[in-house]
């Protein structure tokens, strides 16, 4: 059977420096950075006390959400929800009521890396800890399953394909996006919803600082404590939210008239198997190039195609590597990188949201020719000098055709995915 | 507490739970809670739990799983008051 071309049609995004597609354009152009000082962690005493929240949620998810179904819904669930029905109304597709038929030709893919945390952590944990398991209601397992960002989300779109939640650590949302691809690829559905989400919960956050990973230098300067690629990077600041994709098949889009954003030419996941110098929480740096090199050949093109990288790049030690693994797997040297970009430079780490709200900045910036400068990397890191040419550090007018997306993760997991500007 | 009162609280104790809005205009004893009311029939145990806090009172498992109507959670809250 002929595989399907596979596009997108639709996007959508609640990250901490915006909230829907003109907004986060708009920031990701200007270089707003969303993280802000938070009061709880400085309460708890986290050594970082800033993060990445998006803002305004208390009022905008009664705009998206009856009282009804916020009764069950945790912080990742609703952030799903107000970006996938952002997302599905930009694709162009009819408005979900209580009696529409169910969509047996749309599935959705949707990551977390911890699910269900705020609720775990806020009620579930210190009601049974005070032998009162009878007063815990109904809501629970729906708020703490794994799947509850897919599965709430499944319910409002009365979808009727594979509805389903994938976890990879920091790879998950840009796997997501590659699983959905396959699926669509295939032709087992003619559309996916597809990204990551995560909450905003501390105790979710509180293993990171813990394990001294996060940024605890920049809590009077919030909006320059993420500082992926620089000299002075001491670490990830946590953030969260939701970024969402509708793939399509090229002939269902066709069908309908939808508006294509871009196509997607193939993608890899891998893992490097937690050997030469792999482990639970570093990489295995053949493995990233392995992974590197299946996506462009599965997505049919050569290495020197690829005009501009979407970076998975946190702030970490990590960082110099990274650029280091591109360079071996395009085969080329440092100064002729493709030009690369860190979109948590402004949002943060948000973990399994990440990969979501990355693609969908990419797909915007593949869309309307631009890439944006990474913020807070002007100290340009010592072991990233020899790659300076190709680091974005202000936005500019780009008209290249390919971007590539590498995300990676603790397990030593790595994904990356190809997208070209769309073209008949 | 008469049965009016306890079938003002009852009502907007269950209203929270509500799917169909539109049931609630003419809400009586003999309305479906999940049936007419379109509440989420996993939602009866916050329901219950709301009614116990409201109204200091236990209900049974067997009390409660006795529940379809308005009028139903009334006359069993009424028995429990009483």
């Amino acid at each position: 059977m002929d595989k399907n071309r596979v596009v997108v049609t639709g996007l959508g995004v609640l990250a901490p420096n915006a909230h829907g597609l003109a907004a986060y354009e708009q920031a990701l152009r200007d270089g707003v950075s969303g993280i802000r000082f938070i009061e709880k962690l400085d309460e708890q005493k986290f050594a970082c006390q800033v993060g990445g929240v998006p803002p305004g949620v208390d009022e905008l998810k009664h705009q998206y959400l009856a009282d009804d179904d916020l009764l069950a819904m945790n912080d990742a669930m609703i952030y799903t929800a107000i970006a996938g029905l952002d997302c599905w109304r930009d694709a162009g597709l009819p408005p979900i009521e209580s009696n529409t038929p169910v969509d047996w030709d749309t599935g959705a893919i949707i990551g977390t890396g911890i699910g269900g945390m705020q609720t775990i952590g806020e009620r579930l944990i210190p009601m049974v800890d005070k032998g009162r398991v009878g007063r815990l209601g109904s809501t629970m397992v729906e708020q703490v399953m794994c799947s509850a960002v897919s599965a709430k989300l499944g319910g409002l779109l009365a979808l009727g394909g594979q509805v389903t939640t994938n976890s990879s650590a920091c790879t998950t949302g840009t796997e997501a996006v590659i699983d959905a691809f396959h699926k669509v690829q295939s032709g087992q559905f003619a559309r996916m919803l597809a990204g990551g989400a995560e909450g905003s919960s501390h105790y979710t956050w509180s293993g990171f600082d813990a394990m001294k990973v996060l940024n605890s230098r920049s809590n009077d300067a919030p909006e320059r404590a993420s500082r992926p690629m620089s000299a002075s990077a001491a670490g990830f600041i946590p953030g969260s939210g939701a970024g969402l994709l509708m793939l399509e098949s090229l002939a269902s889009a066709e069908a309908r008239g939808a508006r294509i954003y871009a196509e997607i030419l193939g993608g890899a996941v891998n893992s490097g198997g937690q050997r030469f110098g792999g482990s639970m929480t570093s990489p295995n740096a053949d493995g990233v190039v392995r992974c590197i090199r299946t996506a462009i050949t599965r997505a049919g093109i050569d290495a020197t195609q690829i005009d501009a990288i979407n970076g998975h790049l946190t702030a970490t030690f990590a960082d110099p590597s990274e650029l280091e693994n591109w360079r071996r797997a395009l085969d080329v040297e440092a100064c002729k990188l493709p030009p690369i970009n860190a979109t948590k430079s402004m949002l943060g780490h948000a973990l399994g949201a990440a990969g979501g709200l990355e693609c969908v900045a990419l797909v915007l910036q593949l869309h309307h020719g631009f890439l944006h400068g990474s913020i807070n990397c002007d100290d340009l890191h010592p072991k990233i000098e020899p790659f300076r040419a190709a680091v974005v550090q202000q936005t500019r007018a780009f008209a290249g055709q390919i971007i590539a997306k590498s995300s990676f993760g603790f397990g030593d997991v790595n994904g990356c995915v190809i997208f070209r500007r769309w073209s008949k | 507490m008469n049965e009016a009162e306890i079938t003002e609280k009852v009502i907007a104790l269950i209203t929270p739970y509500v799917k169909n809005r539109d049931a609630l205009v003419g809400i009586s004893k003999d309305t479906s809670i999940l049936g007419d009311l379109g509440v989420n029939s996993a939602r009866l145990v916050d329901i219950v739990l709301a009614f116990e806090d409201a109204f200091n009172i236990e209900v049974s498992d067997d009390a409660a799983d006795s529940i379809t109507t308005v009028g139903d959670a009334v006359a069993l809250i009424g028995k429990l008051v009483a």
